[in-house]
């Protein structure tokens, strides 16, 4: 099922991928939950300072793929891998590879907004707070730091100390997103992160992750085909498991190479 | 067709008498009303316990309940002190051991390793352990402790106690757990955090009230349960001196007093049911108010 597409996207990537064309680096990556196959040999080569959006239908193994760029699978009992995921070199599975830096090396932001019930304070402090760092100067300023980054300072600045549970949707979310680059990251990786969301919220979201390319690199998982082809730059599409064709978002989108991709794209199936 | 002629005269939706309309609206208040009545029935023998543990409590309650020591056989005067300090002495013992136990339980069976073999083995024992008879987990404390420390003790009737409520605290605990959305376990490991950041700073406070209600419980158990200290604690009829020592306790006193022949001793059992009563109300009431879940 892999096609020429996913094998050499080295060649395709070159032309408009000045940074780190092989940032994260997918080896023949299978996945099993038990006895099922997630995924069958996936190869793929992430650039750095982009967008790549993973589309495809429900079941096709995107979120899984993604699930596993922060090994957060391996919280589900009965799962497996073969293969490797490098990232910037280092295999993830390397046995010197601390899963907790791992993950505070990469952002997840999840489909549905996942607050905790402290202060939107607390939240974006979160991740400082548990590395044990607790100067007040330097909370006070990673605050600021990922409210702005997230796009949220000027809504939330007089109500840092109220409960993040009582922000509206979209709020949560970019709460969630701010929350997801305080441990300065280089990676994010966002899964769904605009499905619960209305238009207006959406637009904000997808916005910001537009602004946020320039300092991360950025993976996003969604349903929404507009929105794979408005904030991303590359565009991989997956089915029953296998990677179908990786390719320019462009590309993908006006002129795919393979049927698959253009009968899902064109909403013929899926 | 008369459908014509009797939409005229009655309402549009009202039933028609065809087919079982009729029966079947009956049949829907019937039910309704017999809900509603037995609901209320359930209410009658805890509404008839206070009535009447207030009726017969009341006149003699005052402040030298609280600080005066029981009479002697046959005399009037006193109160009971010495048991209302012995059942928080107690209580508190079993509490001492039975909440940090319950809790860590419940978070290795519901956080750490929920699928494996020694978390079924916990979960299966523990609900085996509510069914178990009280006067039994006091036998086992005298066994246990009471023939091996050669005396009775507040000791012995606290881990009696602690072994009765332990099943409670971990199953009520193990539930709360589990009621924490899988959302936030994920943020916080999603940030890089351990399983003991993600329990201790994460689930555990948003499980609290869940957990105190739970404990809550417990103590209002261990606080009316007589047969653990029975023979455990047994009884004084002097203050708590230490842990080592034959503690008095309310509900044994409840029971040594009502089946005494001298009518104050008897009102004096009333008034400690009403004490009990009122402690555990007032205990379960505070733990509402401290625990209260803060951001919501």
């Amino acid at each position: 099922m892999t096609t020429e597409a996913s094998q050499h996207p080295l060649e395709l990537t070159n032309d408009f991928a000045p940074g780190e064309t092989n940032f994260i680096k997918v080896d023949n990556f299978k996945f099993f939950y038990g006895k099922k196959e997630a995924l069958h040999g996936i190869n793929l080569e992430i650039p750095s300072r982009k967008v790549t959006a993973f589309i495809g239908p429900s079941g096709c193994g995107k979120s899984t793929l993604l699930r596993n760029f922060n090994r957060m699978n391996e919280l589900i009992p009965g799962v497996r891998h073969e293969g490797d995921i490098t990232i910037h070199g280092t295999s993830i599975y390397d046995p010197s590879v601390e899963i907790i830096a791992l993950r505070r090396r990469i952002g997840m932001v999840f489909q549905k907004s996942n607050p905790f019930p402290m202060s939107i304070f607390e939240n974006i402090v979160y991740p400082l707070r548990i590395a044990g760092q607790n100067t007040r100067s330097v909370l006070e300023e990673t605050v600021e730091r990922c409210l702005r980054s997230a796009a949220l300072w000027d809504e939330v600045k007089d109500r840092l100390h109220d409960s993040a549970l009582g922000l509206s949707g979209g709020q949560m979310q970019r709460l969630c997103i701010a929350r997801a680059v305080a441990s300065r990251p280089e990676i994010l990786l966002m899964d769904e992160p605009c499905s619960a969301l209305d238009p207006i919220a959406t637009a904000k979201v997808e916005e910001l992750i537009i602004e946020l390319k320039k300092d991360f690199t950025i993976v996003i998982v969604t349903h929404n085909m507009q929105q794979a082809s408005r904030v991303s730059e590359l565009t991989a599409f997956f089915y029953l498991g296998n990677l179908v064709e990786f390719d320019n978002t462009r590309k993908i989108f006006t002129n795919p190479s393979m049927k698959q991709t253009e009968e899902y794209i064109t909403g013929r199936f899926g | 067709m008369t459908n014509t002629a009797s939409h005229s005269d009655k309402n549009f939706f009202s039933a028609d008498g065809k087919g079982t309309s009729v029966f079947r609206l009956f049949r829907n208040r019937f039910l309704t009303g017999l809900c509603i009545a037995l609901s209320l029935l359930t209410l009658v023998p805890l509404f008839s316990i206070v009535i009447l543990v207030i009726q017969n409590g009341f006149p003699l309650l005052s402040a030298n309940l609280f600080t005066q020591l029981p009479p002697a056989p046959g005399m009037d005067g006193g109160g009971f002190g010495n048991a209302i300090l012995g059942t928080l002495v107690m209580v508190g013992i079993s509490l001492v051991f039975s909440v940090p136990l319950g809790i860590l339980a419940a978070i290795f069976v519901n956080e750490y390793a929920p699928v494996s073999w020694l978390a079924s083995a916990v979960r299966f024992v523990a609900k085996l352990l509510t069914g178990i008879p009280s006067i039994i987990c006091g036998v086992f404390a005298f066994a246990a402790v009471v023939m091996t420390t050669h005396k009775f003790s507040a000791l012995a009737g606290g881990i009696a106690l602690a072994i009765l409520i332990l099943p409670t605290i971990l199953l009520t605990a193990e539930q709360a757990l589990l009621g924490v959305p899988y959302a936030f376990r994920e943020a916080s490991f999603g940030v890089g955090a351990t399983p003991f950041q993600t329990i201790w700073r994460i689930v555990l406070p948003e499980a609290m009230p869940a957990i105190m209600t739970g404990v809550m419980l417990a103590v209002a158990r261990a606080a009316g349960e007589t047969a653990p200290v029975l023979f455990t604690a047994l009884f004084s009829q002097n203050w708590i001196k230490g842990i080592m020592e034959p503690t008095a306790s309310l509900s044994v006193l409840i029971y040594n007093f009502a089946s005494l022949p001298y009518a104050y001793h008897i009102k004096l059992a009333w008034s400690a049911s009403l004490v009990l009563v009122a402690l555990v109300t007032l205990s379960n009431i505070l733990a509402q108010v401290i625990f209260a879940p803060k951001h919501r």
